[in-house]
């Protein structure tokens, strides 16, 4: 068994592996969700345009739930802190999400248009809103949240819904839903056919503009105006997970330490915005195959990038900055991160080789042509 | 000091988002292996009239299954947005077999369920028919974990409370894994799903025959209803989960109050099938008893004893008394790690750590309490006596219907005889919303009859709420109330309406290749 400390590192980056599987798969049908009303505008076009996520939506959904499940088995005080702290929040998240099932399931049951163009909204705000919480809450981990621990050392949240919607966590949340409509839009320009597939690209390059844009800025905040966290006391990298006994000071420039200490980690986001120069490029001459491989890579980048800004701390607290959490302080005892490790090794690649598989059984565009044959497959 | 109007707002948000999301799960459970039945026929017959069963009956699946999505999700969120302070306790244990459930049963069924529906044309009969079973499989490996986590609840074993960290750890997975609660939850929670996906098949071709509306195809499904069910209602009610009952102190109290069960009878224990339990007075009037038959279901002897309430009690007056050394010797380990004195007095109490959290309802620093809140904190692990009793019985009265009522649509299936017996279509079509009634009360027998913990004999329900103005979960429960009603309506006009287009409403194949008439 590697120790302790090394178990915990393998952690941070399986959380981050699953968060990075969550945007490459569920984000392509969060961003066609959010864009599908304007894509397609008669409602064959959207069917269609549907037809292309249909299949596959719930399980990429369930990268979502994975990362959830491995943040409470792995990091159970990162899950209990967060859920309960961004209550209204991961509230609002949630009913958004719900929307998702019923509405692709629903939607096309009925053909009145008014039972359709309920179900698009409710879509839509199911695609939009998810892609756009997800940023606000990352810009939200930079800018700290104010909570502690209680004596029986329950978390305990000191802020509000609306203390959440800063500046920066509102340009992180433009960021994360341009970077998902651009990924959405690739995937449409590939998956479905024309015109929808025309729109799509145009709207994958503006997309690709605005998050270039929109991450440079961030960038640039970080850098010039933004105080990080810094763990000043003994690191016990093997010590039992007690958030209470480090010291933390708040200092400008905190967030960049482990890129001035490694340069190589530059790469993460100079790949991010290389990649959504690419795929702007790509999608210009109508290769939405490689623009999709290049979108991945933005992703991946950008939610690398974030990660290594804020590393070791995982929540850092605003309000009583000792008592945030990181990968030394907050993971599961060794014995479950050693045996959760085992059987995410045996068991993840058996799913990425069955989701291959459904994959390559449903490849092949969806035109209108198709779409005219049937009422609705689900 | 507890909040317990927010411990009161919060369980009431659990309880009524569980109760939901459990109408649509087990017909989840119990439709996906039909389909998987009615596929296998079709693969291996080669007739037509199969695939259109697993077709329509696979449209109906596929909007109660989008339902079990939607409202799944809460689930997930809820541990955290609500009991946070349970996660932090327990997620080094509980939050494996939920994190197992998502790696091996969600993405198995997420995947292929699209499938499903998308793959008739794409895929060989035989790999179709793959696919499907995959759905079936990932739905009851889903159960598998949940019920594993829940296993855990009703009897935390494998583990051990850490000082250092505030909370239980892992000491051996296997016990987890192999805990005999979760079989006996397992077997008996998926056999119910099955019967509740019998029924709706079985009422749903009751109300075709009736009407002299798709005969081929309620025929045949009745008859795989009825076979089908039949064997499974036999299941759940022979494999019961009480078998798991007396493997703590907690499970023994749940069914004593079942029972209402007051004080220990000489063994073999009588069952009461009737009567009326006074809580005030702790005895139950008007009793109508089986003599040994309680003591043969929970003991399966005729030696040991079914503990009373009232011993019960007394038990955990002893356990409580035990905790406040446990819970005096945690605070002088928090402040010094290193008192051996402390940690020596720790180790002797901490298996009763959570009788001594009980006292934190009462007073803010259990050493304080007086022999009156010790009382009063003992007789607060003694759960709804009334309602587990009637819930229960209830619950099995349905569950021994559920035979018969198979039993007779087994036997006229046999003999070809459904269309003469009106009367028994009729029956079958109105007993249509009783196995939801019965797993509901199942829920409420497991879960209500839990309390006070919400890890039994380790963490009272009301310490592992999050700490969060009572006001957002009072928003949230109204947003879910108006959300949720919503959603049922629309979910029960979508069934009904899709049910009374029947199998040639579909749009998947032209009206006119619709076979007319017997064959």
């Amino acid at each position: 068994m590697p120790d302790y400390a090394t178990l915990r590192l393998i952690w941070w980056l399986i959380l981050g592996a699953l968060l990075i599987g969550f945007a490459i798969m569920d984000g392509f049908d969060l961003g066609i969700g959010a864009t599908f009303r304007f894509l397609g505008r008669t409602d064959e076009e959207r069917r269609a345009l549907l037809e292309s996520i249909e299949p596959v939506w719930d399980g990429n959904q369930v990268w979502f739930i994975l990362a959830g499940g491995a943040a409470f088995a792995a990091w159970p005080l990162l899950y209990a802190a967060s859920f309960s702290g961004l209550y209204l929040a991961m509230f609002v998240l949630l009913l958004a999400l719900i929307l998702r099932p019923v509405g692709f399931m629903f939607r096309n049951k009925i053909a009145d248009p008014r039972w359709r163009n309920a179900w698009d909204w409710a879509l839509l705000i199911g695609g939009a809103v998810p892609a756009l919480l997800f940023g606000v809450v990352f810009g939200n981990l930079f800018l700290g949240l104010p909570f502690h621990f209680d004596g029986l050392q329950r978390p305990v949240f000191t802020g509000g819904f609306f203390g959440l919607l800063h500046p920066f966590a509102l340009l992180a949340g433009v960021v994360s839903l341009s970077m998902l409509i651009m990924h959405g839009s690739v995937y449409a320009a590939l998956k479905v056919g024309e015109p929808m597939s025309v729109r799509a690209a145009a709207l994958g390059r503006t997309a690709a503009l605005v998050y270039a844009v929109c991450f440079v800025a961030a960038g640039i905040w970080v850098a010039s105006s933004m105080a990080g966290h810094r763990i000043v006391s003994e690191v016990h990298a093997l010590g039992p997970s007690n958030p209470l006994t480090k010291h933390v000071v708040i200092i400008q420039g905190a967030w960049l330490v482990n890129y001035r200490t490694h340069g190589t980690l530059w790469l993460a986001p100079a790949i991010a915005l290389l990649a959504a120069g690419v795929t702007w490029s790509l999608l210009g001459v109508r290769r939405p195959g490689l623009a999709f491989l290049a979108s991945c890579l933005t992703l991946a980048g950008t939610i690398l990038t974030a990660g290594i800004a804020l590393f070791p701390f995982l929540m850092p607290s605003s309000s009583q900055p000792d008592q945030g959490l990181t990968v030394w302080d907050a993971s599961s005892s060794a014995r479950t991160l050693f045996l959760m490790l085992v059987l995410v090794a045996v068991f993840l690649p058996v799913v990425l080789a069955y989701t291959a598989w459904v994959f390559r059984v449903l490849r092949g565009r969806i035109t209108l042509e198709e779409i005219r044959r049937h009422a609705g497959l689900y | 000091m507890i909040d317990l109007a927010l411990v009161n707002v919060s369980r009431l948000q659990f309880a009524l988002t569980a109760l939901y999301h459990f109408l649509f799960v087990p017909l989840t459970l119990g439709l996906s292996m039909i389909l998987v039945i009615m596929e296998a026929v079709y693969v291996m017959t080669g007739r037509e009239i199969w695939k259109r069963m697993t077709r329509f009956w696979g449209m109906l699946f596929g909007i109660n299954f989008a339902m079990g999505v939607a409202t799944g999700i809460t689930m997930e969120f809820q541990f955290g947005t609500n009991w946070a302070y349970y996660s932090h306790y327990v997620g080094d244990i509980f939050g494996a077999p939920l994190a197992l459930e998502g790696l091996m049963a969600f993405f198995l069924e997420a995947t292929f369920v699209g499938l499903f529906f998308f793959g008739w044309e794409r895929l060989s009969r035989v790999g179709h028919l793959a696919v499907t079973a995959l759905v079936a499989l990932g739905s009851s490996l889903s159960a598998l974990w949940i019920l594993i986590a829940n296993a855990w609840m009703q009897h935390p074993v494998g583990a051990q409370f850490n000082p250092q960290t505030m909370r239980m750890e892992l000491l051996s997975f296997s016990q987890v894994l192999f805990n005999p609660v979760a079989q006996a939850k397992f077997v008996h929670t998926v056999a119910a799903g099955y019967v509740v996906g019998s029924v709706f098949v079985l009422a749903v071709s009751a109300w075709y025959l009736l009407r002299g509306r798709n005969v081929d195809i309620a025929r045949r499904s009745m008859a795989v209803a009825a076979s089908f069910g039949l064997a499974c209602a036999l299941s759940v009610v022979v494999l019961g989960d009480e078998s798991g009952y007396l493997a703590s102190d907690n499970q023994k109290m749940k069914i004593a109050a079942i029972e209402a069960e007051w004080r220990t009878e000489a063994p073999p224990a009588g069952f009461t099938v009737f009567g009326f339990p006074d809580v005030q007075a702790r005895t139950t009037h008007a009793q109508l008893k089986v003599p040994w038959l309680l003591g043969l279901i929970a003991t399966r002897s005729i030696d040991r004893p079914v503990l009373g309430i009232l011993d019960l009690v007394a038990r955990a007056r002893m356990r409580i008394e035990s905790g406040i050394e446990a819970h005096a010797a945690l605070l002088a380990l928090r402040a010094d790690p290193a008192d051996a004195a402390a940690q020596a007095r720790f180790a002797a109490h901490q298996q009763d750590l959570g009788y001594g959290l009980l006292l934190l309802r009462y007073v803010g620093d259990p050493s304080a309490a007086t022999s009156r809140q010790i009382e009063e904190a003992a007789w607060s692990t003694v759960p709804d006596v009334p309602v587990l009793f009637w819930s229960f019985r209830v619950m099995v009265g349905l569950g021994l219907f559920f035979i018969l009522l198979f039993a007779t649509a087994f036997y006229l299936s046999a003999r070809h005889r459904f269309e003469q017996n009106r009367w028994f279509l009729r029956t079958a079509f109105l007993s249509l919303p009783l196995p939801w009634i019965a797993a509901e009360l199942g829920w409420i027998v497991a879960e209500y009859g839990r309390q006070p913990w919400s890890i039994d004999g380790l963490l009272p329900t009301f310490l592992g709420v999050s700490v969060t103005p009572v006001s957002n979960v009072w928003l949230s429960l109204a947003a879910f109330v108006v959300f949720y009603s919503a959603l049922a309506v629309v979910d029960v006009y979508l069934l009904v309406r899709m049910i009374r287009r029947g199998p040639d409403g579909l749009g998947y194949w032209p009206p006119e290749r619709t076979p007319v008439g017997v064959s």
